[in-house]
């Protein structure tokens, strides 16, 4: 009999990552939610089990308390195949301008976390031989602009995190995705007016992100092709006059 | 402010448009406004899901919380879609106990117009099988209530449009079926004497619904095909389609219409030739059982997104009166006719036998209803007034879920428990608190 293969989603209250726990739970796969609100974490984690008719539980993790991360690894019930982490914080980018530990739980929250959080399972995964680690960064990360440059730099730091895991880890076959989403119509971006074709729902996120971890194979996925094109000509804007520019 | 409509796309209003987040928020999101309603997929044809100053979104409650796969007894948020549960659970063996002509409906706004399906002869309105529901009050309270707890207060928020608090759990039982697939009869009445006789006939299928050709005219006003239905056993299946998938997927790939299309594309002659073919095509098939996926069976208009479009900008209305069965013949004769005279052309003309009434505001009660679509002009708008006079003269009452514009006259005359409902309101501090475009304009 085949085993089952597992997956651990860090930010399993997020619209995203609830999508991506439901699509791994409907594809047969155990599903663990890791969360800081164990309530929230528990009516996903009910609904996944209901709609999936998966296995599915919850694990408290503040993705703030680094050094609980050794801890909270070696209590979890199985070393996962996968671990996805979606955790973010948009923050309010006017807000950490001035307001240094505003900017500091921004820049912790999207870098230094899931960052430490993804290499110690590097370590166990290199140690094991296998597994597959997934970051959801951000476009916001291509290339900072004045509307959200610390959670921007945030997200580049972890995106250049998960380039340098990949780099070092591939000949050991363990596979390290970058996911960046564009646009998506979650919690973080309610009441926000925005342009249609570049905004993906939930679900599309978590079927790009299978499709990428644990099909395809990719490394870097824009979950809407057009991303690409869209931070291409972003970042191919020369700093004299990209400084000048509102985008 | 955010402008709101409902399904026909008149009345529009202009609204506050607010979220709940998680079932937790809703006390306090109640206690902060006045002014407020609920809404869910806003389906609803009219006015019932604006609020009268703020309206509040439960789309994100959409989580299921338990289901026991022995009873079938499922507990859900009530902002959990008909189309979720349907696709989750069909492919399972269980089926809804009661399911609307869309699945693009919350449960909250299922158990609010207790809607009825083509079964409520046989089961009554979808509130019937409720057995307990969470509500969030007014006060800012959230209380359990069920036939034997709270008692009034379910009776009352079954078919309540809203209006007593909000719906934010509810639990029902789902039934089993052997496969996805219905076995499907077709009858032929030449007239609404015989589709109503063929109705009455068939009231001992589980569903049965029938379509009438409403620019039929002279003898054969109200020529129609009857559609009744049983869930297909597994033997039947293999007997009529040896080899085919048990449970058959919902549909995909929706057509869309992308357009308002102009007053004019639905003027005589086009809906005429589209129900002729509708006609022929059930007269061929006519006699014969034959099988039929659940999803174009139950939901024959949720193939076509948008369809609410092809009425133009100026929307519609739909028309749904409930007349009792010794004035049926005599008085959908003569609402028919009426239509038909002025020649509008009705897209849709549905007729269904209802059994007898739960909710104190529920709509169906023991006679037949009948529902068309009309677009909106000023001569539409006067002859539904007129129309009224008939309704209330038979007895008979319109349906909240589909209003846009009858007067608190009409409705007074067609809802008796009228008072008792206006009576909990106050006792619930619900009066002025917890207000629908609709619920102003009738002043329930
Ligand atoms: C194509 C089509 C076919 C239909 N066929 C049928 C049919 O066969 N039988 C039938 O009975 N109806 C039918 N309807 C009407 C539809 O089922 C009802 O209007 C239903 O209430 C719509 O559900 P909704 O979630 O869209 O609710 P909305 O339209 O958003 O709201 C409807 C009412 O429910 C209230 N409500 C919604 N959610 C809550 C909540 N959580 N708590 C308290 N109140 C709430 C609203 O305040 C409002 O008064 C049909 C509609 C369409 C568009
Ligand atoms: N939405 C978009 O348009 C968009 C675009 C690009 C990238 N992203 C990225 O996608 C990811 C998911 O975002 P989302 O849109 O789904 O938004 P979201 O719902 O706000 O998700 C943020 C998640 O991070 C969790 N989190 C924040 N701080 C935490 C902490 N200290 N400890 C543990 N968990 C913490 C949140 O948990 P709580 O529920 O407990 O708060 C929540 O689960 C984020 O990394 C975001 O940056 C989103």
């Amino acid at each position: 009999m085949q085993v089952q293969k597992s997956v651990l989603i860090v930010g399993g209250t997020s619209d995203i990552g609830r999508a991506t726990a439901l699509a791994y739970a409907q594809a047969g796969w155990r599903v663990l939610l890791a969360a800081r609100n164990e309530d929230a974490a528990r009516r996903n984690a009910d609904d996944i089990a209901i709609r999936a008719e998966g296995n599915v539980s919850v694990h408290l993790l503040d993705i703030l308390e680094t050094t609980g991360f050794s801890a909270f690894v070696d209590s979890l019930p199985v070393l996962p195949d996968t671990v996805v982490c979606v955790v973010g914080e948009l923050g309010d980018q006017a807000q950490a301008q001035v307001d240094l530990s505003h900017a500091t739980l921004v820049l912790r929250t999207n870098f230094e976390g899931p960052a430490l959080l993804l290499g110690l399972f590097a370590e166990r995964f290199a140690a094991r031989g296998s597994g597959t680690l997934v970051g959801v960064s951000s476009v916001a990360g291509d290339r900072g602009r004045a509307s959200n440059y610390v959670y921007g730099s945030a997200k580049a730091g972890f995106t250049a995190f998960l380039s340098g895991l990949r780099n070092r880890l591939a000949p050991a076959g363990i596979k390290v995705v970058t996911t960046k989403p564009g646009f998506v119509r979650t919690r973080m971006t309610a009441g926000m007016k925005l342009p249609l074709v570049l905004t993906a729902e939930p679900d599309e996120v978590a079927r790009a992100i299978i499709a990428a971890a644990e099909l395809k194979g990719r490394d870097v996925v824009y979950v809407r092709g057009i991303w690409w094109m869209v931070m291409t000509i972003i970042c191919g804007i020369p700093e004299r006059i990209f400084k000048r520019l509102r985008i | 402010m955010t402008e709101l409509s409902g399904w026909g796309r008149y009345p529009r209003h202009e609204t506050e448009l607010i979220s709940a987040g998680t079932p937790a928020a809703i006390p306090s999101l109640l206690a902060e406004r006045t002014g407020l309603i609920a809404r869910g997929r806003g389906r609803a044809y009219g006015d019932a899901a604006i609020g009268d100053q703020t309206t509040l979104g439960s789309c994100q409650l959409n989580r299921m919380r338990s289901f026991d796969p022995v009873s079938g007894r499922l507990t859900v948020e009530a902002g959990v879609q008909l189309a979720d549960i349907l696709a989750v659970f069909v492919p399972r063996g269980f089926f809804p106990p009661v399911v609307p002509g869309t699945k693009f409906v919350t449960v909250g706004g299922m158990i609010a117009a207790d809607v009825h399906g083509k079964n409520h002869h046989r089961v009554g309105g979808f509130g019937n099988h409720v057995e307990e529901m969470t509500l969030a009050l007014p006060s800012g309270e959230t209380v359990v209530c069920s036939r034997s707890r709270n008692t009034e207060l379910f009776e009352a928020t079954v078919g309540g449009m809203g209006l007593t608090g909000v719906i934010v759990e509810a639990t029902f039982c789902l039934r089993p079926i052997e496969t996805g697939w219905m076995r499907q009869h077709t009858v032929v009445a030449g007239n609404l004497d015989e589709a109503i006789s063929a109705l009455s006939a068939s009231a001992s299928a589980s569903y049965s619904v029938a379509w009438i050709d409403c620019l039929a005219l002279g003898p054969s006003l109200g020529r129609s095909l009857i559609y009744a239905a049983e869930h297909a056993s597994v033997r039947h299946v293999e007997s009529l389609r040896p080899g085919a998938e048990l449970f058959p997927s919902s549909r995909r790939g929706r057509v869309s219409v992308p357009i308002d299309l102009p007053p004019f594309a639905l003027g005589r002659v086009s809906v005429s030739a589209f129900n002729e073919l509708y006609f022929r095509a059930g007269v061929i098939t006519s006699g014969y059982p034959f099988l039929v996926p659940w999803d174009p069976y139950f939901f024959p208009l949720d193939g076509i997104g948008d369809w609410n479009r092809i009425y133009g900008r100026r929307g519609f209305v739909q028309y749904q009166c409930v007349i009792p069965i010794s004035a049926a013949r005599s008085t959908l004769g003569e609402i028919l006719e009426r239509i038909t005279r002025v020649g509008t052309g009705s897209f849709l003309a549905v007729l269904k036998q209802l059994g007898p009434s739960s909710g104190l505001l529920s709509f169906p009660r023991e006679g037949y209803t009948l529902a068309l679509d009309l677009p909106v002009s000023r001569d539409v708008l006067q002859l539904l007034n007129e129309l009224d006079e008939i309704v209330v003269a038979a007895g008979g009452r319109l349906y909240l879920a589909k209003d846009a514009r009858q007067s608190p006259e009409t409705f007074m005359a067609g809802y008796p428990h009228l008072a008792r409902f206006q009576d909990l309101r106050r006792a619930l501090g619900a009066d002025g608190h917890l207000v629908s475009k609709l619920s102003a304009r009738l002043n329930i």
